[in-house]
């Protein structure tokens, strides 16, 4: 019996205009677009300075500042309430503002200070501009330290130092973090809310109801909806595969078997997901409104731009309930560190108990009379 | 005659609401039995209930031998239905939508593939074979759908106003398919708005704000009215409703 309703779901996916577009230029559009334009790196900070000293020292400094490419000088101000007036007109993000007499001091060993004072409203980039600045100005510090008391510099050199290294992801690439992560976004999008819409419809138009009066088995239909899907998931994660390795040289540390493996459990749980919204939704606008909530939710909880585990408690318990979170986990370490099946045991748990607790609740709900 | 459906003061309510109340009847084997009542009087929550969509909750109900409460998923092999709303896959070919019904019945497919030939010539329907269903005009949607609901040759075909909206030279003609599908041994159970409708059936029930007000053959109920038509007892019926029409 399943055979007629696979071939019917197929040919229903086949001949709609709009899905079969979806399914190949939506991984494509998130995966080449997204990791460019939405970046962690902050560049092009409006810088203002205040320059009360106007001598050769202090221009240096702000030479070496623009000279860094993370700031442009976008504004000089005679007072730092003028300089606050350029932030307030958003001309400026980072006030820096060189005392009087800031040569002279230096050239005289006595020490000087200068003030930076970021716009804080978007925190971190208030205060990634802040350390960018702060570290900047630290080298030009070391600079002149070097250039006008050499053997100062030598004895003041450091007992410890630190050598840094970044491991998994050397270069601390952006885009090397995001694209793992863009791939669990598009198996939820194509997975979770597809099954959903096609199953709502149905039951507008109608077709539902035809189908609730024959003795199609509630697992069939629900298999019948769900397969498909699977098999769309499949195709889009490839595509996100290919784009990955052709754009951003990208090809995981760890097994495709384990990626596939981990995928094919995800989509089962998330569509199962998607078929119980649409048993509860009587029209496609409510079900569009209960997957966008869910979905939202889920991907501010999911750790694609801020960590979960610097979360608070009440909302890293609230994480743990969200299947987004475990796969970004689990195509993080795949593609990074190369992660193998027993060091992601609990993801595959966690999956696991989603896509059982999901499809058992789909056939549950799923009413043929009422 | 043996008796395929058997309904026993079956009730229907919705909260405070009485959809059907206390409803009480037999249809037997190779009959029209016609199911008349005003919009709102509860029509099609009563079939509702025999085809297995929807819950009694009161009463005792059995279609082609089997329980409605115990047993809907058995009753559902038994029977076909055509909702009032259009309701075949409108993307699919007319022999693709064929195929899908017949196989959820569990139909062969060689079975599948002889019965659609047939069809499609009883029909004159062989060009628009693979047209897809939205292509279609109305009168032959209609035609489709209960061709569709009596493909797998089912006990009994529960019909919910089959010709609304459609023309009357082909709502005669699908009189012409129910009393075919008659011949072949299928019992029919139809409900309508059109009193013309009415005098062709075996036997009619009119049902008055969800209880059946009369049930007999329409030239009984012509008699017993002292009536012309089926029109003059309905109206005669239908005027007792307290019941506002949705």
């Amino acid at each position: 019996m399943i055979k007629y309703l696979l071939k019917k779901e197929f040919k229903q996916i086949i001949r709609n205009q709009f899905l079969p577009i979806v399914i190949f230029i939506f991984p494509l559009l998130v995966l080449l677009v997204f990791p460019w334009a939405a970046s962690y790196e902050i560049r092009n900070l409006n810088l203002s300075v205040i320059d009360n000293d106007h001598s050769s020292y202090s221009r240096r400094l702000t030479q070496t500042i623009i000279s860094s490419n993370y700031f442009r000088l976008t504004d000089q101000s005679a007072s730092y309430n003028q300089a606050l007036k350029s932030i307030e007109k958003n001309k400026a993000d980072i006030i820096l503002e060189i005392p009087k007499n800031f040569e002279k001091s230096i050239i005289n060993r006595e020490g000087t200070k200068v003030m930076i004072s970021a716009n804080a409203v978007n925190g971190m980039k208030g205060g990634i501009g802040m350390t960018y600045l702060s570290s900047i100005i630290g080298d030009f510090n070391l600079t002149i330290i070097s250039e006008l008391y050499p053997e100062l510099a030598k004895s003041n050199s450091s007992v410890i130092q630190i050598d840094s290294q970044y491991r998994f992801n050397k270069h601390l690439n952006y885009q090397v973090f995001m694209v793992p992560a863009l791939m669990v976004m598009i198996l939820t999008l194509l997975c979770g809310f597809l099954p959903a819409v096609s199953i709502v419809f149905e039951k507008e138009i109608g077709t539902m109801e035809q189908i609730n009066v024959s003795p199609v088995p509630k697992i069939t239909f629900i298999l019948a909806k769900l397969i498909p899907f699977w098999l769309i998931g499949f195709i889009a994660i490839t595509i996100g595969f290919t784009v990955a390795w052709l754009d951003y040289g990208l090809i995981p540390v760890g097994h495709f078997y384990i990626i596939y493996t981990f995928a094919a459990i995800y989509i089962f749980a998330i569509s199962g997901m998607g078929i119980v919204i649409s048993n509860y939704a009587q029209t496609l606008q409510q079900a569009v409104f209960i997957v966008f909530f869910f979905m939202m939710l889920f991907i501010m909880l999911s750790g694609l731009y801020t960590p979960v585990d610097s979360m608070p408690n009440w909302a890293q318990w609230i994480a743990a309930f969200n299947p987004l979170k475990h796969l970004m986990i689990v195509m993080r370490s795949i593609y990074l560190k190369g992660s193998n099946f027993t060091q992601l045991g609990r993801e595959l748990a966690a999956l696991l108990g989603f896509a059982v607790f999901f499809n058992g609740l789909a056939v549950l709900s799923y009413r043929k009379n009422n | 005659m043996d008796t395929v459906i058997k309904v026993e003061n079956l009730t229907k309510r919705f909260g405070d609401f009485t959809a059907v109340d206390n409803i009480s009847f037999e249809v037997k084997r190779g009959e029209i039995f016609g199911f008349l009542g005003a919009n709102g009087a509860g029509k099609t929550t009563a079939m509702r209930m025999l085809c297995g969509l929807s819950i009694p909750t009161e009463g005792k109900g059995t279609v082609a031998g089997y329980d409605i409460f115990r047993q809907p998923e058995l009753v559902k092999k038994s029977i076909g239905y055509m909702s009032q709303k259009f309701s075949l896959y409108e993307d699919l070919k007319v022999w693709e939508n064929l195929e899908l019904f017949g196989g959820i019945y569990g139909m062969s497919d060689k079975d599948i593939k002889i019965k659609t030939d047939e069809l499609m010539v009883r029909l004159n329907f062989e060009e628009e074979r693979d047209h897809l269903v939205k292509s279609l005009p109305l009168g032959f949607k209609q035609k489709l759908a209960f061709s569709v609901s009596i493909f797998h040759h089912p006990q009994v075909v529960f019909l919910d106003e089959p010709t609304g909206g459609v023309d009357p030279i082909t709502r005669r003609r699908f009189w012409e398919m129910i009393y075919d599908a008659t011949a072949s041994g299928i019992t029919v159970f139809v409900t309508t708005h059109y009193m013309d409708e009415a005098e062709y059936c075996d036997r009619v029930s009119i049902m008055v704000d969800g209880r059946i007000e009369a049930l007999d053959s329409p030239s009984n109920l012509k008699k017993t009215y002292i009536a012309k038509n089926m029109d003059e007892v309905f109206q005669q019926l239908a005027r007792k409703s307290t019941r506002k029409a949705d």
